[in-house]
C-alpha cells in the first residue's frame, strides 16, 4: 500500500510509529519471577518444554523489577505479602503490566478469610485475568496473548493524558 | 492397649497424676501444665520417644475452664509406638512452661500456638509471631474470631458490591 | 565516625537472635527477601555476613498463610478436602490421601483393596513428579538449567495420566474418604506402563548428567551436614532424616493402603550433607518405581468406594431406582455426615516427611479442629543450624536440598 506499491521491493516499510512501539513492547516482553504457591509451578511448567514461552519472546524470567516489563501475579497473595507487592509494583519501570493468573489472585479463589487478599486488584491494578485453578499452561499463554492484543491497541494519547 | 504403653501410662499416672483415655487404638494421657516438662523429658531420656510430631492446641470455647487443650504427640522410632499428652489450660491462665529444653522444635512450634491461640510460654527464647504479621491483632485460630468472610458478588447483588470493594485506583 | 544508632534500628528486632557484633557493625544484615530467584517460595531470610560467611541464618516465614485450618472448621468435611490439595502443592494427592485416611479412621470406614492399590499407585506417581520438581529446581539452583527443561518434560507425562483420570492436572481431589471419586479409564493401564517403560533410562541420564560431574561434587559434597540427634531433636522426618542415617519410613514402620505387600528398599545414607540427600532422593524414584508396577501387576478388581451409604455418596445410576440411595444422596449434600465427637491422629510418608493430620471431631457434620503436621515446617526450623559458618553460594545448595514447599510451611 502507498509506497511499497510504487517503489516495490526495495526494503521499506511504513507504519505508525505507534504501531511499531507496540509491536516492538509486545515482541520482548519479559516477565518478572513473582510465583507465590501452586500457579507457581503451572507458570514454571508453561516456561518450560512442553510449552515454551520463549516463542512469545519470554526467553527469561527477570527476578529483578527493575528490569522486567510485566509481573504474572501468579499464586495467592496472604495479607503479609501484599506490601512487599506494592512495593515490587513500585519499582518496576513504565510502561508496565500486570497479569493476575489464577483464581486465588483474581478474586481470593476457594480462599474466602482472614488472611487472603481477595483479589490482587485491591492492591495493584490489573491488565488481564486468567481464570484457573491452577490455569492450564495453555490458558496462561492465551492470557499472554490478550494482553498483547491490548498492547497493540494502546494510544500515545492515552499516555499523554496520565 | 499395648503392654509397653499400659506400663509407661501407669507410671505417668503415679508420677504426675495423670489420667488418660482410648480412642480407635490411641491412648491420650492428660497432664497438668506444672509436670509437662518433667514428663516430655522423662519419656525421651527413659522410653526412647525421640520425635516429637505435633504441638498444637485446641480452642473450646464458650467453654472457659479449660478453655485450650494443649496436645503433644510423641513417637517413639526403636520401639514404633506413639503417644499423645493432652495438657488443659484455663482461660484466665494462658501462661506454660517452654519444651525447648527437651526438643528444639518446641521452638518454632510454641511461637505457631502463641501465634495463633495467645498461650504464652514462659522461658521460650524468642516469643515473637510466626505466621501472623508482627503488628496484627487478634489470635485466628480461637474460636471468637472471626473468618473474615467477604460476601460472595452474584448476578443480583453485583453492582452494590462493586461500589463497596476496594479497588485501587492507578 | 561509625553510625552506631543506625545499625540499632536496623537489627531492631531481632536483636536477641544475633550476635553483638551486628550491633556494633562489624556484620552486615542482608534481607534475602520474600522475592528472590533461588527461594522455592516466598521465603524471607535474614542474613548475618562476616564478609560472605554466615555468622546466623534466621527464616521468616508466614508470607503464604492460608487460615485453612480455620477455612476448614467452616465447610464439612467433604467440602474442605478440597482446600487441603492446596496446601503441599508439590503433592496434592498425598495431601488428600492424609486427610481421607484420617476421616476414615475418625469415623471407622473401610476401604476395599482395588482402591487401595490404586491410591499407591497414584501417590507413587505423585512422589516422583513431586521429586521431578525438586530435581529440575535443585538443578535451576546449581545453574544447571538444562536439567530443569529434562525434569518437567517427564513430569508432563504423569500429569497426563492425571489428567487422564480425574480431568484435573494437579489439584485433584480425587482420593476422597471410602475411596476414589471413580474409577480408573482403560487407558490408565497402557499410560502407567508405558511411563514405567521410558522412565528408568531417564534416570540414568539424569545421574549421568548430574551425580559424577565435578563441579557439582565441589559445590555440594560436605556442605550443610546435619547428625541424626540434630535431626531428631529439630523434629526432622523423610529424606533428610534418612540421609543421616535414621532408618524411618512411615510405608515400612506403620504401613498403611496395603503397602505391606510390596517389596521395596528404604534408601538411607549416613553423612548427612547436602550430596547424601540429593542420592536419597535419586535412589526414591527409582523405589517408587518398584512399587508402582508391582501394583499394576497385583490390581485386584471390585468395586473402588466402601458400600457405606452412610458416608460415600450412592453411584447417580442407583438414585433413579432406589428411594434409600436418593435419601443418602440428599444427606450427604445438603447437611454432610456426621463424625464421633473425639481426636485422631493419621500421618502417611510425603516426599518431604511424615505428613499428619489431627483431627478432632464435635458430634456435627463439621470439623472441629483439623491440624496439619507439615513436614517442611520442621524441616526448615534446622536451616538456621546447618548454615552457620557456609558461604552464601553453599546456603543456595543447602535450601535447594531440603526441599521445601512453602504452602506447606505456611498454611
Amino acid at each position: 500500500m502507498g509506497v511499497e506499491q510504487k517503489l516495490g521491493n526495495m526494503g521499506i516499510v511504513t507504519t505508525t510509529l505507534e504501531n511499531a512501539v507496540n509491536w516492538s513492547r509486545t515482541n520482548a516482553m519479559w516477565p518478572m519471577l513473582f510465583g507465590l504457591a501452586c500457579c507457581a509451578i503451572e507458570m514454571m511448567a508453561a516456561q518450560a518444554s512442553d510449552y515454551d514461552m520463549s516463542r512469545f519472546g519470554m526467553e527469561l524470567m527477570r527476578p529483578s523489577p527493575r528490569q522486567s516489563d510485566l509481573m504474572i501475579v501468579a499464586g495467592r497473595v496472604s495479607r503479609k505479602m501484599a506490601p512487599v507487592l506494592r512495593r515490587l509494583y513500585d519499582q518496576m519501570p513504565e510502561p508496565k503490566w500486570v497479569i493476575s493468573m489464577g483464581d486465588c489472585a483474581s478474586c481470593g479463589g476457594v480462599f474466602n478469610n482472614y488472611a487472603i487478599v481477595q483479589g490482587v486488584d485491591e492492591v495493584v491494578p490489573v491488565d488481564v485475568y486468567v481464570a484457573g485453578c491452577p490455569p492450564r499452561p495453555e490458558a496462561l499463554i492465551h492470557g499472554v496473548l490478550t494482553l498483547f492484543e491490548k498492547v497493540k491497541g494502546e494510544k500515545f494519547v492515552d499516555l499523554a493524558k496520565v | 492397649m499395648d503392654n509397653t504403653i499400659e506400663k509407661i501410662v501407669q507410671v505417668l499416672q503415679e508420677k504426675a497424676g495423670a489420667t488418660f483415655e482410648e480412642f480407635r487404638g490411641e491412648v491420650h494421657v492428660f497432664v497438668n501444665a506444672d509436670k509437662i516438662v518433667d514428663s516430655l523429658t522423662f519419656l525421651r531420656d527413659e522410653h526412647a520417644f525421640s520425635l516429637l510430631s505435633v504441638l498444637t492446641a485446641v480452642d473450646y470455647w464458650p467453654q472457659e475452664n479449660p478453655r485450650f487443650h494443649v496436645i503433644y504427640q510423641l513417637t517413639s522410632l526403636t520401639q514404633n509406638l506413639s503417644l499423645q499428652l493432652r495438657v488443659p489450660v484455663n482461660a484466665n491462665q494462658l501462661k506454660m512452661p517452654t519444651a525447648t529444653g527437651v526438643f528444639e522444635v518446641a521452638n518454632w512450634r510454641e511461637r505457631e500456638v502463641y501465634d495463633m491461640f495467645g498461650i504464652e510460654f514462659e522461658g521460650h527464647p524468642d516469643p515473637r509471631r510466626i505466621l501472623m504479621a508482627e503488628d496484627w491483632i487478634g489470635h485466628p485460630l480461637r474460636k471468637d474470631f472471626p473468618l473474615g468472610y467477604e460476601e460472595p458478588q452474584f448476578s443480583f447483588n453485583f453492582e452494590e458490591i462493586d461500589l463497596r470493594k476496594p479497588y485501587v485506583k492507578e | 565516625m561509625p553510625d552506631y544508632q543506625l545499625e540499632e534500628v536496623a537489627v531492631g528486632p531481632y536483636k536477641h537472635l544475633v550476635s553483638e557484633r551486628a550491633v556494633s557493625g562489624e556484620t552486615m544484615l542482608l534481607n534475602m527477601g520474600p522475592q528472590h530467584p533461588s527461594t522455592h517460595g516466598v521465603l524471607r531470610l535474614l542474613l548475618e555476613l562476616d564478609g560472605e560467611t554466615i555468622v546466623n541464618c534466621i527464616p521468616d516465614i508466614g508470607y503464604l498463610h492460608t487460615g485453612v485450618e480455620k477455612n476448614m472448621e467452616a465447610k464439612t468435611y467433604l467440602k474442605a478436602e478440597v482446600m487441603c490439595d492446596r496446601l503441599d502443592y508439590m503433592n496434592p494427592l498425598g495431601n488428600n490421601l492424609a486427610y481421607s485416611m484420617a476421616v476414615e479412621k475418625l469415623v471407622d470406614l473401610d476401604v476395599p483393596p482395588r482402591a487401595q492399590a490404586l491410591r499407591v499407585i497414584l501417590v507413587e506417581l505423585q512422589r516422583i513428579a513431586s521429586h521431578l520438581v525438586w530435581l529440575g529446581a535443585f538443578g535451576l539452583d546449581l545453574a544447571a538449567m538444562s536439567l530443569f527443561l529434562y525434569c518437567f518434560r517427564e513430569r508432563e507425562v504423569i500429569l497426563d495420566i492425571f489428567e487422564l483420570v480425574s480431568g484435573q492436572r494437579m489439584m485433584t481431589t480425587y482420593i476422597r474418604p471410602g475411596g476414589l471419586w471413580r474409577d480408573v479409564p482403560v487407558e490408565f493401564e497402557s499410560a502407567v506402563r508405558h511411563f514405567l517403560k521410558i522412565y528408568p533410562a531417564r534416570i540414568d541420564e539424569y545421574e549421568a548428567l548430574m551425580s559424577k560431574n565435578p563441579v557439582l561434587q565441589d559445590r555440594i559434597v560436605g556442605i550443610g551436614k546435619m547428625s541424626a540427634q540434630d535431626a531428631l531433636s529439630y523434629g526432622v522426618t523423610g529424606p533428610m532424616l534418612r540421609a543421616s542415617g535414621v532408618d524411618w519410613d512411615l510405608r515400612k514402620a506403620r504401613p498403611y493402603m496395603g503397602y505391606e505387600q510390596y517389596e521395596f528398599n528404604v534408601p538411607t545414607r549416613k553423612e548427612g550433607d547436602t550430596y547424601a540427600r540429593y542420592i536419597v532422593r535419586i535412589e526414591e524414584m527409582r523405589e517408587s518405581l518398584k512399587i508402582i508396577e508391582q501394583a499394576m501387576n497385583k490390581l485386584p478388581m471390585g468395586p473402588v468406594n466402601s458400600d457405606n451409604r452412610k458416608f460415600v455418596p450412592p453411584p447417580r445410576s442407583e438414585i433413579g431406582t432406589s428411594m434409600e440411595s436418593l435419601i443418602h444422596h440428599f444427606k450427604l449434600w445438603t447437611e454432610g455426615f456426621p463424625a464421633p465427637k473425639a481426636s485422631i491422629y493419621s500421618a502417611v510418608e510425603s516426599p518431604r516427611g511424615e505428613l499428619g493430620v489431627y483431627l478432632e471431631g464435635d458430634g456435627g457434620p463439621k470439623p472441629y479442629r483439623v491440624h496439619w503436621r507439615t513436614p517442611s515446617f520442621n524441616n526448615l526450623s534446622v536451616i538456621s543450624l546447618i548454615t552457620k559458618g557456609h558461604l552464601v553460594a553453599d546456603l543456595i545448595g543447602i535450601l535447594a536440598s531440603v526441599d521445601i514447599v512453602l504452602g506447606d510451611i505456611d498454611r
